[in-house]
């Protein structure tokens, strides 16, 4: 059972994988500078705090949603966070759990705040999150009086910079979100109830569940996600702004899509949406070392996203066509 | 044979088709005459979707030939089968539901004037098209508003409407009433008068003989025998169709007698309708719903079952008065939903047995939200053994399951969920004689068990066979509540039909 399961998921994974490690071996032998180790530790720091986000994705586009929002509620988790940790007269030992814990709890209010209403008035999240991408936008925006906040604790900010073995610890708390992600989805009956709702709502509200609940809390686990990318984007930069994260929650979809996610629900898997996040790190660096120009490199991770997505297609069209049998059983 | 007999209108010559792990058709032969009403019949599996799916440009056939009027047949796609002038109407529908019922009608060809679409043109076409089928709608409805019924005419209108030389009709009748398969008899014989070659495949046996010429049975993906069908009956059909010969088809057991009260419904009003409606189900007892389509008996459930708002009424289970307000609040109170359409309410089609089994009830496969893997296999799979669902094993996909399995499966969720009340909307629909058998036995050990059944099904004669009682629906309201003594199809038509005959007939906005 064990090892079945291991072959199916490298059989789900192998494709991503695959195309991972193509493009790792031809930007080694064309970017000189590519496979060193210090460029190897850059890529891991550099796709950290997208992982995260997309990992809190993952759960919403698993049930047919999507969080636009992510980018807008990071710079205001870390607005909050930075007005915390910067409390004039308290101690960093007390002022950074309570900087961590506004941060996660903004995330969470916000997420909360999307899958409500989502829920309450059955609006499609696209609506919901966009308006929210505003209103988190703003409301960073007018707490911060639209400045940058910075000189946190030294302690705080070290542990941004410190290595584990050489790893940089922000990217263990990427693989650590990765690997509790996919605990929650595979093994619990939280992560079930997301698959099947993603799948078919009606058919799990008849079987005498109330989807609603599974779905609103989905929406506050990405938002915890995103509280917990902005304490890393914090200890990272050392700084809190109100203008930063714009264009993170199309990375984060991009991510989740290349990792083989489908948009409309019920099928995917955490570690698709890490390869997926690693692909586009792997990229973005490589095409840096190219030397091509930051215009550019739009374009081509833009191509590469909807290729990916053409590729999916073919993938599940070929999966149907040997497993599909009319009338009878395989 | 006399040497008169009218060439074929199509022909299949030593047609195979293998997937992997089955051959769907093994040589098959199959000669269609110009102008006669076909009756394909088979248990599910033995290859008429297959063969249809060959027919219409689907799939290729692995080996043999197809002739179309005498011409070599070798369809690419379904849009080239359309041209060639072969149409099939499916059993699920393949309407655009936020489109009007002309633009549905003649699609793919809309009336043009100057590159754009002529409305006026189109609407005059489609009425025509409309009155020809007999479905009294507008044109201009957005097809979304309509009953199965009622989409069930406009795909058929649709099919006219490219004047297609060959029709093929797959399980037509299976949501119509008695009242509108009359009135697709009647358009089949219409088109046949035209000279249209029909290929009709079903699972009613009985309305074959009504409205075939000539009836083929299929068994394990082979041709059994061609048979006129003037010159043989059900019991001869059957006999090939499973290749041994059948007991009574609807079994009744006097021994297990209906006890204690289970449920009691009282005053139930669903939101929108003015009728209330009451009864009573006992324990071990098969409690039968009939009446039309869209009187009230799938809507009753819903209601009751809390998957639709409801408006007032009092539910008691056991004699204790309890609050339904949604399907959960029903599961918990033991109640269980069995719903006419099992694809797209009763399973998650993509997730394996085990998931569809173990979705009523988490929390007994689970231990602090964790699920326990082996337990959740485990108890899928004594439930698969006990209903002998045919699957390799519970990690297959409910989409690879037969219909009769697929149904089976439904019913172990909710055995899985030791659910007390079975509320069954049309259990046997679209299943095969073989699976059919197996799920009236299946019913009978539960009413043993001394679980209360309801069965909502538009087949008369199967509810005649296995219910302890029956009540009718009638516009909303139940008109009759008919013990086993009183029994009798007339008297139950009667009484469903009592509610309409001062007034319009029905407007089936859904099935039910």
């Amino acid at each position: 059972m064990r090892a079945r399961q291991l072959f199916n998921l490298l059989m789900r994974e192998a494709g991503i994988g695959l195309a991972l490690a193509l493009m790792a071996a031809l930007f080694s032998i064309f970017a000189p500078r590519f496979a060193s180790l210090a460029n190897l530790t850059n890529i891991f720091t550099q796709i950290s705090i997208n992982t995260v986000i997309s990992v809190g994705m993952t759960f919403v586009i698993l049930l047919g949603g999507i969080d636009l929002s992510v980018g807008s509620v990071l710079a205001l988790a870390t607005v909050v966070g930075g007005l915390v940790i910067t409390h004039e007269g308290w101690p960093a030992t007390l002022a950074v759990p309570a900087a961590v814990a506004a941060s996660m709890a903004v995330g969470m209010l916000c997420g909360l705040f999307n899958g409500a209403v989502s829920e309450r008035w059955k609006i499609h999240s696209f609506i919901v999150t966009l308006g929210m991408l505003n209103i988190a936008r703003g409301a960073a925006l007018e707490i911060s009086n639209s400045r940058t906040i910075f000189s946190f604790p030294e302690s705080f900010n070290d542990v941004g910079s410190m290595t584990v073995a050489g790893i940089p610890i922000i990217f263990l708390i990427a693989v650590l979100a990765v690997a509790a992600g996919r605990f929650i989805l595979q093994r619990t009956v939280f992560g079930r109830k997301i698959y099947a709702i993603g799948n078919n709502e009606e058919a799990v509200r008849l079987s005498g569940h109330a989807p609603w609940r599974t779905k609103v809390a989905a929406y506050t686990v990405c938002g915890a996600m995103v509280g917990v990318a902005a304490v890393m984007y914090m200890m990272r930069l050392n700084i809190a702004s109100p203008i930063l994260g714009s264009g993170f929650e199309l990375n984060a979809i991009a991510a989740v899509v290349i990792g083989g996610t489908s948009m409309s629900g019920g099928k995917g898997s955490m570690v698709g949406t890490f390869l997926g996040a690693c692909i586009m790190g792997v990229l973005n660096n490589g095409l840096l070392l190219l030397g091509m120009g930051d215009f550019a490199r739009l374009m081509v991770t833009g191509l590469i996203i909807v290729v990916a997505v053409v590729i999916d297609k073919y993938r599940a069209r070929a999966f149907v066509q040997t497993s599909f049998e009319p009338g009878r059983q395989a | 044979m006399t040497p008169a007999a009218p060439s074929p209108a199509l022909e299949l010559q030593g047609i195979t088709k293998r997937f992997p792990g089955v051959v769907a058709l093994d040589r098959v032969d199959l000669a269609i005459r110009q102008g006669e009403v076909h009756v394909l019949v088979g248990q599910n599996g033995a290859g008429k979707s297959t063969l249809v799916k060959l027919l219409c440009g689907v799939h290729a056939p692995d080996e043999g030939r197809m002739l179309l009027d005498g011409a070599p047949y070798a369809p690419r796609s379904t849009l080239a089968a359309i041209r060639a002038g072969l149409r099939v109407v499916y059993q699920e529908l393949n309407l655009l539901p936020y489109l009007s019922v002309a633009e549905n009608i003649l699609f793919e060809r809309l009336p043009r004037r100057l590159g754009v679409v002529d409305f006026r043109a189109l609407e005059r076409q489609a009425e025509a098209l409309l009155a020809e089928v007999g479905l009294e709608v507008s044109p201009r409805a957005r097809v979304e508003t309509l009953g199965v019924a009622q989409m069930q005419l406009v795909e058929i209108a649709r099919a006219i409407s490219s004047r297609s030389r060959v029709l093929i009709l797959d399980e037509p009748t299976a949501t119509l009433t008695p009242r509108e398969i009359g009135r697709l008899f009647e358009i089949v014989a219409r088109l046949k008068a035209r000279g249209v070659t029909v290929i009709y495949i079903s699972h009613r046996l009985q309305e074959l003989f009504e409205v075939g010429d000539r009836i083929t049975v299929l068994r394990n993906g082979r041709t059994v025998e061609t048979l006129p069908a003037r010159e043989t009956g059900i019991p001869r059909i059957v006999k090939l169709m499973v290749g041994k010969e059948m007991g009574d088809e609807h079994p009744f057991h006097a021994e297990i007698r209906p006890g204690a009260e289970l449920l009691r419904v009282e005053g139930l009003r669903r939101r929108g309708s003015p009728h209330e409606v009451s009864f009573a189900l006992h324990r071990g007892e098969l409690l039968g719903v009939a009446g039309l389509v869209g009187s009230g008996r799938t809507e009753t459930l819903r209601a009751l079952f809390g998957a639709d708002p409801r408006a007032g009424g009092r539910i008691l289970r056991d004699g204790r008065e309890v609050e339904i307000g949604s399907p959960r609040d029903a599961v918990r109170h033991g109640l269980s939903f069995l719903t006419e359409d099992r694809k797209a309410q009763g399973l998650i089609l993509d997730m394996t047995c085990a998931v569809n089994v173990t979705l009523t009830d988490l929390a007994r496969v689970a231990r602090a939200g964790l699920l326990q893997e082996e337990a959740e296999r485990a108890a899928a799979g004594e439930l698969v053994e006990e209903l002998a669902i045919k699957t390799p094993s519970v990690d297959q996909l409910a989409r690879n399951l037969s219909g009769g399995n697929q149904q089976k499966l439904v019913i172990a969720k909710w055995l899985f969920r030791r659910a007390e009340v079975l509320l069954f909307d049309e259990p046997t629909r679209g299943i095969d004689v073989g699976a059919r058998a197996e799920i009236y036995a299946l019913l009978w050990r539960l009413a043993a068990e001394g679980k209360g059944i309801v069965i909502v099904s538009s087949d008369l004669p199967e509810l005649l066979g296995i219910c302890h009682r029956i009540l009718v629906f009638s516009n909303g309201r139940i008109t009759g509540d008919v013990p086993r003594s009183e029994f009798g199809q007339e008297r139950i038509l009667a009484l469903a039909y009592q509610e309409y005959i001062h007034r319009a007939p029905p407007v089936p906005a859904a099935a039910g």
